[in-house]
């Protein structure tokens, strides 16, 4: 039991059941949704840039733990960063954001987020192949 | 022969049978067997006794190791035909598995015999793979899909199936099982009904074959497949049946060595049945796995199977039902195969698997390869708990505590 409560840490519970900036932006800069069909998780992004900064940043979605609080986490971390700053994120500080052990099978959950971020704000071409993991 | 090493001679006794699986020396309650199955000694070494004694190819040398690779070989091609009931081994063709029998049939049957405008009836039920290989052969021949439908509890709709059948459908093809949710089809009706509006038949048995088996003549198909990996044996063996007639008349799937009578510049013949189908090297010691997978099968005997499988289905409903916000998938107990599909409101199935994972309990999360049936039940996924000849109620037990606890940890 220990280490399921370590595994499933009470933040990303916390982010899961109240996720952060859940919702929609009216008239979003970028706005782009992806699905995992494996597993049947969803996560939506709308961004508002204003002058090269994010302004503000909106999620919704539904799917399991894992790739919910990783949307919810992501979107906090973004917020009021310049565009710049925020292609920089990489899957190992998202990744390492979530701070637990992600096996193979989940990994796409864990980063379906930072897909629809990267597709969204600056087109697939940014997003190296899946399979290359 | 490797020697019978089961204790399951004696009356059904799932804790002793368990003890032919040494899987189980992990310590795991694996609840996947409608996925791939474990594998009993009496496999393994019926394999190891390949490898080390008489490793060789088939058909194609005189020698006596040869020989004795190519009689257990074909000796396994008698054991599936007593086990199905088909007339002659020559209706009995080896392929990798359920998969390649479905395409093998949509492509060397389907290209021949179906036409633009032809209508294909198949369920919302489907596996992918008796799914994609009809969708391709709809799209290169102008055919037309049906689907027939389920009700609320995961059953075929047959008034539609009827109905469809009027239109005079050239294809029926459905699955004995449900592996997503366990239905049991009306196999034989559908099948009798199907024949009577005119149609080729294919059963999809990959789920029927291991846990109810099959009598192909009385069942009355035209074609049957399954896979040996789901019913003890290795991956890599399966068995498409195929009524002689049909078989006959269809080319073949993959053509290169083996399946020949005769190669000349001008042109080939080809081999009589079965082997007109089996290009190329086969899975050999797969083949012979698949023999002794039967042989124990037939050892334990499929009604004890059947019953015992109702009897753990029917306790893992009642104790997974007596968890708050669990709801489960499909038809009661008495129209099910040993199949428990179910969700837990707030937890996403793959953290239910990820965590009772934790406790060592192997569940599946996901769409089962059955997606247009996922979509149909409006869910984007959900767990399953599969069982067999080996599986205990103490496995069930350890499932449901798991549960509880990742209730205790999405509270
Ligand atoms: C009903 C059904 N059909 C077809 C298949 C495909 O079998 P295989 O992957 O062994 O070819 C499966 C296996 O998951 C199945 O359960």
């Amino acid at each position: 039991m220990g280490v399921d409560e370590q595994f499933y840490r009470e933040y990303i519970l916390d982010h899961y059941k109240n996720p952060r900036n859940f919702g929609h932006i009216e008239h979003p800069t970028y706005t782009h949704e992806e699905d995992n069909p494996l597993c049947g998780d969803v996560v939506g992004i709308d961004l508002l840039v204003k002058d090269g900064v994010v302004d503000d940043i909106k999620f919704h979605g539904r799917g399991c733990a894992i790739s919910q609080a990783s949307a919810s986490l992501l979107t906090e971390r973004i917020k009021g960063m310049s565009l710049d700053e925020a292609r920089t994120i990489g899957k190992e500080d998202v990744l390492s954001e979530l701070g637990i052990d992600i096996s193979p099978a989940r990994i796409k959950c864990a980063l379906l987020s930072l897909k629809v971020l990267k597709a969204g704000a600056w087109g697939l071409g940014e997003w190296p192949g899946e399979e290359e993991e | 022969m490797a020697t019978f090493t089961s204790t399951s001679r004696q009356p059904f006794n799932a804790e002793h049978v368990r003890k032919d699986f040494p899987f189980f020396e992990t310590g795991v309650a694996y609840l996947d067997s409608a996925n791939t199955s474990q594998r009993p000694r009496h496999v393994l070494y019926a394999m190891d006794e390949y490898f080390e004694q008489f490793n060789s190819n088939v058909h194609r040398a005189a020698y006596h190791v040869s020989e004795v690779a190519t009689e257990r070989y074909e000796g396994t091609r008698e054991a599936v035909r007593r086990f199905i009931n088909a007339h002659s081994t020559k209706e009995v063709i080896n392929t990798r598995g359920t998969t390649e029998g479905i395409n093998l049939v949509a492509y060397s049957w389907g290209q021949k015999n179906i036409k633009a405008g032809d209508l294909i009836v198949l369920t919302i039920l489907e596996h992918h793979s008796n799914i994609v290989p009809w969708q391709i052969l709809a799209a290169k021949t102008g055919a037309r899909l049906e689907w027939v439908d389920v009700d609320e509890k995961g059953e075929l709709r047959l008034e539609q199936y009827h109905a469809l059948l009027e239109q005079k459908p050239k294809l029926v093809t459905f699955s004995q099982i449900s592996n997503a949710i366990g239905t049991i089809n009306p196999a034989k009706q559908m099948v009798h009904d199907a024949k009577r509006a005119g149609a080729t038949v294919l059963v999809d048995g990959a789920q029927g074959a291991p846990h109810q088996g099959v009598d192909v003549r009385d069942l009355g198909c035209d074609f049957y497949a399954f896979s040996g990996h789901k019913m003890l044996g290795p991956t890599g063996a399966g068995i498409l049946w195929g009524k002689r007639e049909l078989l006959e008349a269809m080319d073949p799937f993959m053509a290169g060595g083996d399946m020949i009578k005769a190669v000349r510049q001008e042109g080939t013949t080809y081999a009589d049945l079965p082997l007109k189908f089996e290009a190329g090297t086969q899975a050999v010691a797969e083949v012979i796995g698949l023999g002794a997978a039967i042989e124990y099968l037939e050892g334990l005997g499929m009604e004890n199977i059947t019953r015992h499988e109702r009897e753990i289905t029917e306790y893992a409903m009642e104790a997974l039902s007596e968890l708050p916000g669990v709801r489960i998938f499909g038809p009661p107990v008495e129209r099910r195969a040993g199949v428990v599909s179910f969700e837990v409101e707030g937890i996403h199935p793959h953290d239910l698997s990820t965590i009772v994972d934790r406790h060592g309990v192997a569940l599946r999360a996901g769409h089962h390869c059955a997606m247009p049936l996922m979509i149909r039940l409006d869910v984007p996924a959900t767990s399953r708990a599969s069982f067999y000849v080996y599986t205990i109620k103490d496995d069930i037990d350890r499932l449901v505590e798991a549960v509880a606890d990742a209730q205790r940890i999405f509270a």
